[in-house]
Parts: C-alpha cells; sequence; structure tokens
C-alpha cells in the first residue's frame, strides 16, 4: 500500500484544562474516502480541527504526505492544500457567494472548468452568484461551504458533517457531490453522522470514543456487521 | 476580631501583612507621627485614595469592567458636599445630605451607563465612561452659576473640622505630644475613620456571595451565566456600588479640602493615576488599593524632587534633562504601568503573596 | 443512490420594512439636515452650519475609521488610538511650519504641495509608529481586553509625554495655508475653504475605502476577517499579517486626520488626541463596531450635530453628542450597522 495522504501519530490536544485528544492515531490514504466516526464528543471535531491547525497537539505528530505539519500556521497548512468545511460551516455571510468562492481560490483566479462543476453540483450556487452569502438557506450555506473547498484542488479535504441538520433532498446533492469528488480521485477526510451517507461514500472507517481512535477497518466490513456498530458507536449509529 | 474585621480575608503574605499594619500605624497616627501640614495633608490624600482606588478595584479587578468615569462619581461626592455646604450653611447636616445625594446620584447614573452599555458589551462600557466622564467634566466647568466653573467653590464646614476650633484646653493644655488640638486634627480623623469604614465594607462586599459571583463573571461570562447568574444584573450592581462608594471618597475630599474644583476631583489625570494605583499595588485583591495608593502619593509628592535632581545631574546632555524633568513623571510611570500590565498583572500585592 | 428530486431554491420574499431596514442609518443624514433645516431659521446660517459639520464628521470619519476595522478584525481595542492623531498633527504642523514660505505664498499649487508633503510626512510617522505600536503594545495581549485597554491607554500616556518632551509642553498655534484660508459666499451662506478641502479628502478617502474593501482581493480579506478570521486562516491567509497592515493603514489615517484636525482647530497640544477619542468612540460605538460604513454615517451625525446644536443652544453642544449616542443606542443596541460575527 503506498504511503498515507496524512498521517497522525499519537496526538493529544487540550482545550484549555480538558484533554479532548488522548493519542489519537489514524491514517488518510490517498484517493480515497476516510469516514471518521463516532458518537457526539468524543474528538471527531477536534481532530480536524488539529489538523488545521485551529487548535495544537500538545503531543504526537501530523504527517501530510510524509511532511510534518504538526506546528506549521493555519494558513501554511491550507497552502500545502488542505480544504476545509468546519461543523459551522464559516461562511462570510457579509459577502456574497463570489466573493466567498473568489477568496477560496487562494493561489490565484477561479478555474472556469472548475466552476462549472461546482454549478453543476450545486446550481444554487449558480443563481445566487450575486447575493450576499448570509441570505442562503442552511443547505445553500453547506453547498457553498464544500464549494469553497472544492475551489481549487486540494491534496486533501477535511470535512466535517456535511448534512448536518439537512432536509433529505439537500443530502443527497450534498451526496452526490461527494461522491463525485471522490471519483476525482481526491483524497477526503469526512466526518458523518449520517449512516445512509457514510456507508455510500466511505472506503475505511476509524471509530473514535474518549478522544481515542477505537477501530479502523473497511468501511463494507463495518456496514454489515451491526453487532460491531452497536459495539463501538452504541445508539448514534442506527442507520437513519 | 481582626479576622472578622477583614471579612476573613486575610494578607497571606508575612511581608504584606507587616507593610499593610505599617501603613494602617502611620495613616492612624499621622497627625502625631508626622506633625506639619504638608505630611498630614498627604496622609489624608492617602486615605482618600485608598477608598477611592479600593472602589475602582472592585470594578476592575473584581468585575474585569474598565470604567473611565470612576473621577466623575469621585466629583458628584465632592460637589455634593459643597454644594449642600454653600447652600444649606456650615453644619454637619449640610455634609450629611450632600455625601447621601451625591453617593445617590453617582449610583443612578452609573445605573444608567451599565444598563445602556453592560447589557452589550463589557467594552462599550470603557468606552462610554470615557465619553460621558469628560462631557461631565466640560459641563461643569461651563456652569459656572452652579459649580463655580474653572474656579470651583470654597465653601465653609462645621467650626469644629476648622483650625480655628481648639479643644482640651483643661485637660491637656490644648496640646497632645506637642500636637495641637483643634479642628484640623478632628478632620483628618474624620477623614481617616470614614476611609477605614468605607474600606471595611468593600473587603466585605467582595467576601460575600455577591463578591464571588463577580469572580466568577470575570473568569468565564458564558459558563456564569449557564449556571444561571445574571450577568448583567450583577455587573450593574458593582457598578452603582463602585460608583457611590466613589462619590463617599470624593466627600471625604471635599471635607478635607474645604474646595471643589474640576482639576482636583473630575480630571482624566486623576482618573489615570487611579489606574496606575489599581495595577501598581494589585487588581482584585482590595489591599493592593491601601499598597497602591500609598506609594503612588509618596512618589508623586517626593520622587518628583528627585527626578528634578537628577535631571540636573544630566545637564548638558540633549534631550535626557527633559526625559527626566520633574514635569515628564508620568512618562516614567506610563512606562512603569505597561510594564506592570504585562510582567507584574498582579501588582505588588500578588507578587507578595505568592512569595509566600 | 436514487436521483434526488431537483433543488429548487426560492427566496422568501421581504416586506418593505425589512428590505428597508438596512439602508435606514444612510437616510438619518439627510433625515438630520432636514431636522436642521427646519430649526434653524436662516437658510444661510443652516448651509454654512451643515458644510461645518460634514467638514467635522469627515475628519471624524478618517481618524475613527482605522480603529473600528482594527477592532472587527482582530478583536483589539485601541485607546491608544488618539496618540496618532496627536502625533500626525505634530508632525504635519512641524512640516508646514517648515515650509512656511509654501504655506505663506499667495499660490494654490505651492500652498497644496506644502500640505501634500505635511500630510505624507505624518503618514508615514504615523505609519511606522503604528507598526511599532502593535509590535510592542498591542500583541502581547491579543485576546485579553482589559489588559488591551490598560496598555493602550499607557501607550498614549507615554507617547503624550514624548510629545512634550520633543515639542515642548506648550500648545502650538498655527494658521492654515494662505490660499485655505477665508471663505467663499455661496447662496447666502459664507462657507470656509478649508472646510470644503475637508470635506472633499473626506469623500475622497472614504471612496478609496470603499473600493479597497470592496474591489480587491485584500479589502475581501479583511471583510472576511472582521466576520471569521479563523475561516479566513484555513482558506490559507495569513490574518496577522493582514491586520498588521490595517493597523498601519489605521495609523496612518489617524495622522492625516491629526493634521486635519490641527488645522481645522488652528491650535494643537500633545492632548488633543485623546480629546478626539471621545468623539472617535461615540462614532465607533454608534456606527457599529467593525463597519467602516456604519463609522462614516456615525462620523457625519456627530459633526452635524454639534454644529446645529451650537448654534442652537452652545451650552449643549457637548452632550448632544452623548444624546445621540443614547439614542442609537436604544435603537440599536450594536450601533448602527451592527457587525455579524461568526460564532
Amino acid at each position: 500500500m503506498s504511503e498515507p495522504i496524512l498521517k497522525l501519530e499519537d496526538v493529544y490536544t487540550n482545550i484549555a484544562q480538558y484533554h479532548i485528544l488522548q493519542g489519537v492515531n489514524l491514517e488518510v490514504p490517498a484517493g480515497a474516502v476516510t469516514m471518521l466516526l463516532g458518537r457526539n464528543g468524543v474528538g471527531k471535531t477536534t481532530t480536524l480541527r488539529t489538523i488545521i491547525g485551529h487548535w495544537r497537539a500538545h503531543r504526537g505528530r501530523i504527517l501530510l504526505d510524509g511532511e510534518d505539519i504538526t506546528t506549521l500556521p493555519t494558513p501554511s497548512i491550507a497552502r500545502a492544500g488542505v480544504g476545509f468545511v468546519p461543523e459551522d460551516m464559516g461562511i462570510f455571510s457579509d459577502l456574497t457567494v463570489e466573493e466567498n468562492m473568489v477568496l477560496a481560490a487562494v493561489s490565484g483566479k477561479l478555474d472556469s472548468a472548475r466552476l462549472d462543476w461546482i454549478f453543476q453540483a450545486f446550481p444554487p450556487l449558480k443563481t445566487f452568484w450575486k447575493s450576499e452569502a448570509g441570505t442562503l438557506s442552511g443547505g445553500q450555506k453547506q453547498m457553498l461551504s464544500i464549494a469553497r473547498a472544492m475551489a481549487e484542488e486540494r491534496r486533501l479535504y477535511l470535512i466535517d458533517e456535511p448534512t448536518k441538520g439537512l432536509a433529505p433532498a439537500i443530502v443527497s446533492t450534498m451526496a452526490r457531490a461527494l461522491r463525485d469528488l471522490k471519483n476525482q480521485g481526491a483524497s477526503v477526510l469526512l466526518v458523518e453522522q449520517n449512516f445512509a451517507v457514510a456507508k455510500a461514500l466511505g472506503d475505511s472507517a476509524n471509530v473514535m470514543d474518549d478522544g481515542r481512535m477505537i477501530w479502523s477497518g473497511e468501511m463494507a466490513e463495518l456496514a454489515t456487521d451491526a453487532a460491531l456498530q452497536e459495539r463501538l458507536m452504541g445508539l448514534s449509529m442506527e442507520a437513519h | 476580631m481582626i479576622n472578622s474585621l477583614l471579612s476573613g480575608d486575610l494578607p497571606r503574605s508575612k511581608l504584606l501583612a507587616l507593610l499593610l499594619g505599617a501603613i494602617v500605624i502611620c495613616l492612624a497616627l499621622a497627625p502625631f507621627l508626622f506633625p506639619g501640614v504638608r505630611t498630614v495633608d498627604t496622609a489624608a490624600r492617602i486615605c482618600i485614595f485608598i477608598v477611592l482606588v479600593a472602589s475602582y478595584d472592585l470594578l476592575l479587578g473584581y468585575g474585569g469592567i474598565v470604567s473611565f468615569a470612576h473621577t466623575m462619581f469621585f466629583g458628584v461626592g465632592a460637589y455634593g458636599v459643597a454644594l449642600a455646604s454653600t447652600h444649606m450653611g456650615r453644619g454637619f447636616d449640610a455634609i450629611a445630605v450632600g455625601a447621601a445625594s451625591g453617593a445617590i446620584i453617582a449610583a443612578l447614573l452609573a445605573l444608567v451607563i451599565g444598563l445602556f452599555s453592560l447589557r452589550v458589551r463589557a467594552i462599550f462600557f470603557a468606552m462610554i465612561t470615557l465619553a460621558v466622564a469628560s462631557a461631565v467634566a466640560v459641563l461643569v466647568s461651563q456652569m459656572s452659576g452652579l459649580t463655580g466653573g474653572e474656579d470651583g467653590l470654597t465653601f465653609k464646614l462645621p467650626r469644629e473640622l476648622g483650625p480655628a476650633f481648639k479643644f482640651g484646653k483643661e485637660t491637656f493644655d490644648g496640646t497632645l505630644f506637642g500636637v495641637k488640638l483643634n479642628g484640623k486634627l478632628l478632620a483628618y480623623y474624620f477623614v481617616f475613620l470614614g476611609a477605614l469604614i468605607l474600606f471595611l465594607g468593600m473587603l466585605r462586599v467582595v467576601n460575600s456571595p455577591f463578591g464571588r459571583v463577580l469572580q466568577a463573571l470575570r473568569e468565564n461570562d458564558f459558563r456564569a451565566e449557564a449556571i444561571g447568574y445574571r450577568v448583567v444584573y450583577y455587573r450593574v450592581a458593582a457598578t452603582c456600588l463602585s460608583a457611590a462608594v466613589a462619590a463617599l471618597a470624593g466627600s471625604l475630599y471635599a471635607v478635607w479640602l474645604r474646595y471643589v474644583g474640576p482639576d482636583t476631583t473630575l480630571s482624566m489625570e486623576i482618573m489615570i493615576d487611579i489606574l496606575l494605583m489599581v495595577v501598581i499595588g494589585g487588581m482584585g485583591t482590595m489591599y493592593g488599593a491601601i499598597i497602591g495608593a500609598t506609594l503612588f502619593v509618596l512618589a508623586q509628592n517626593y520622587l518628583q524632587n528627585l527626578m528634578g535632581a537628577a535631571s540636573g545631574l544630566v545637564e548638558g546632555i540633549p534631550i535626557l534633562p527633559e526625559l527626566l524633568s520633574a514635569d515628564r513623571w508620568l512618562l516614567w510611570l506610563g512606562v512603569l504601568f505597561i510594564l506592570s500590565v504585562y510582567f507584574f498583572p498582579t501588582g505588588v500585592v500578588g507578587r507578595l503573596r505568592q512569595q509566600s | 443512490m436514487t436521483a434526488a428530486p431537483e433543488h429548487a431554491p426560492t427566496m422568501a420574499k421581504m416586506s418593505l420594512a425589512d428590505r428597508l431596514a438596512p439602508w435606514m442609518p444612510l437616510l438619518l443624514v439627510p433625515a438630520l439636515c432636514i431636522l436642521g433645516f427646519l430649526a434653524i431659521p436662516n437658510t444661510g446660517s443652516w448651509l454654512t452650519l451643515t458644510v461645518a459639520g460634514l467638514a467635522m464628521g469627515m475628519m471624524i470619519f478618517i481618524m475613527a475609521s482605522g480603529l473600528t476595522l482594527v477592532f472587527g478584525l482582530m478583536d483589539v481595542i485601541n485607546f491608544g488610538h488618539g496618540a496618532f492623531v496627536s502625533v500626525g498633527a505634530f508632525v504635519g504642523i512641524s512640516v508646514i511650519l517648515a515650509l512656511s514660505h509654501m504655506a505663506e505664498a499667495p499660490s494654490l499649487m505651492l500652498n497644496l504641495i506644502a500640505l501634500l508633503v505635511a500630510v505624507i510626512g505624518a503618514m508615514l510617522a504615523t505609519g511606522v509608529m503604528g507598526w511599532a505600536f502593535e509590535k510592542v503594545i498591542v500583541e502581547p495581549v491579543y485576546g485579553f481586553h482589559l489588559k488591551q485597554i490598560l496598555v493602550t491607554m499607557g501607550g498614549l500616556i507615554v507617547v503624550e509625554q514624548l510629545i512634550i518632551v520633543l515639542w515642548g509642553p506648550e500648545e502650538i498655534y498655527i494658521s492654515r495655508p494662505e490660499m485655505l484660508k477665508g471663505a467663499i459666499t455661496f447662496a447666502g451662506a459664507a462657507l470656509e475653504k478649508y472646510r470644503l478641502v475637508a470635506v472633499g479628502i473626506g469623500l475622497l478617502v472614504f471612496a478609496a475605502m470603499r473600493l479597497v474593501l470592496r474591489h480587491t482581493k485584500i479589502g475581501l480579506i479583511v471583510r472576511a476577517g472582521v466576520q471569521n478570521g479563523e475561516m479566513v486562516q484555513a482558506l490559507g491567509y495569513r490574518l496577522r499579517l493582514v491586520f498588521i497592515g490595517v493597523f498601519i493603514a489605521g495609523s496612518a489615517l489617524a495622522g492625516l486626520g491629526g493634521v486635519m484636525w490641527g488645522l481645522y482647530q488652528e491650535v494643537i497640544t500633545a492632548h488633543m488626541g485623546n480629546q478626539a477619542m471621545i468623539l472617535i468612540f461615540i462614532v465607533v460605538i454608534i456606527g457599529g463596531l467593525g463597519s467602516v460604513e456604519g463609522c462614516f454615517i456615525g462620523a457625519l451625525l456627530v459633526g452635524l450635530t454639534q454644529n446645529y446644536v451650537a448654534f442652537l443652544e452652545p451650552k449643549l453642544a457637548l452632550i448632544s453628542n452623548i444624546g445621540l449616542m443614547v439614542a442609537i443606542l436604544m435603537w440599536r443596541p450594536m450601533g448602527m450597522i451592527p457587525v455579524v460575527k461568526a460564532k
């Protein structure tokens, strides 16, 4: 197997006096969708935020394509090719959809072919291209947030709960877009509570509990083993 | 006894206890230990500033709120006594009415400002108080019919507090340990006791459940709110209390000086002095007020001479004499102030407590 | 996976009031002018006062704009901002005094060159000073409002004292460049030339700022950073550098405002910045902390109110602005154009 695009080695993260991550080990293989699963509050979001550098690992190493990014400032990590979709979407609501996208293209201009692809995946973004992002609906904001990450080709996408709180119709739009991304050979680390989506997209899965990784394996294996799901994630694992 | 007088909040450091004890004894016996018009005046100023600074610390150190209107409240108390004494005639009743109405008006002003600004953001308070206080200062100097304008007001106090009043002729032959027993002496003890009572009162407040909630708010707004404390309510209450005490300190100052004017009570310089005293003494400690006010007033009175001398020594070197001139002592205080906020945010008291 | 039904987005139609709400603050300026017109019997005086108010507002805006952006971007509240106003005034006025042969010559060209050199000198000086101030005073206290207020206030004291060391404790009286003295008469109103110039410069600065903020990538980064700095960094922009840039630009603008303010008052003192801070704070509070547009509107309102009231009831002039602030905060507690922060 080739070298993973992202590797976390024994990562510890504290927020104030709380020890949130307590020795996380994780490998994200290139060109696949890796699921990060687990109940609420076990450290999935913290793991993503530690990778992008919003919070700092107090111990351990984070390697992006073999290069140590543990202590790099967030902008450098982003410029190394990491696209981030935060849990709260991080939309700039006073800026237009267009301006949000222009900012997302860090290295220069928006690529029109890529933009066509994004419009095809998320038609509302084309409709509201000149509108202030704050006026979008929740689902449209989520589309914009993912579209921002897709504005340029990234080596790795970190996506935190893209279907959270969305209507079923929009969930499937989202799932389709993510599948599109996957089919292009992108490397994705995806936090997802919706098990149907996770099952459909995930190649491998990692389950967290209490700030540690408690299971890693093939998504298909987890998806078919109800007893394993129950043991790892309890009730929240029920397929929606 | 001492424990309950201090509300259980002991100095918690031997050196600090010694220092505080020495300061309190010196202040209590100042007219006898250091007879002389200027030294007694310095002692009285220290007493008053201890109260003023402690009341500010209640806001800043305990509440985490920065106010620039503290001199305004101080001035309200001072003008209260001055106006009452002018219009009601000399008498203790005038002092009482003036002080009480000053304290009430100050608390009401604080209530209004607090409701406006603290409801939104704590930093609004700092900015709004700055604006309001300067407007009031200008207003006071403009309304010369009522306030005497820039010249201020000179007024008469009860005879018992004036130097012309002599007592103890029969028993002590008019002097005690060589100090003349007159009204000025009584005025000093009036100020001293007033300050002592106010200080102990505030010590009680900060060690009450109310004071503890304030500190909890300072540490973490959101958590305190989650626990169920109405953040705004507590902060506004602290603001009002602090304003009322500052006004009372102002009343004491008016009694001591028998004069009020914008420069002595309302000026921005005094506001900055208060900030320096709080930070140097130690925020959030109450005792810091005693240390800070004492150090500062002494420095103000005596350090300036020293700087003047130093300035004379370096004459001939460009700029240096200017930098060291006695008039530039605020420059060095400013530097000291910044350094203390960075490196000794807990001030002298915090340092001493750390070491023990 | 089955195909999802086509997502057909619609925008809920907003009521007229909702659509007008964002424009309300903008309408306040003409509304106040009309109010002034109704209250002031003489049209000529009204016009004079309106121009004076607008000029004053523009100068306050120039001084205040940096402060509001600095706060919006990094949540840094700089109580020492007034120091840049004072330093700008002293440097600029010193340059004008040094170029007195140009400033006093009866040639508009020479006058403007002297003014331009003074402005550039003042902005350079305050820009560099802003950079140093940010590094030495502000950076160590990121994230702590209480300490920020205290140390920046300390910084202000130190700078004021240094001005006194360098320029002496006396106030310096100055006169405006020759061709900017006096007034022109228009529709029966005497309009001071200098005020007209001030209005022009203010409009220019506002237009330039809007242009940068709306149409350049740096501007986009600044506006996005005001809302959600963390996300701006996660997209790959070094917000810290942008912030330092904004701090320097804001300081330089305060310096420009200082020169203009000094020439307006025709006297400068080391404390003038601190005095200006009172109006600056009122303006950024009523405008909405972090909003440049709000700051602009707020500054015009303050300038107009102060001039109208000073004419109608001189004694109320100073507290009129406090009254204005109270009224606006009762209407919108976060200021006229509140900045919506993520989180």
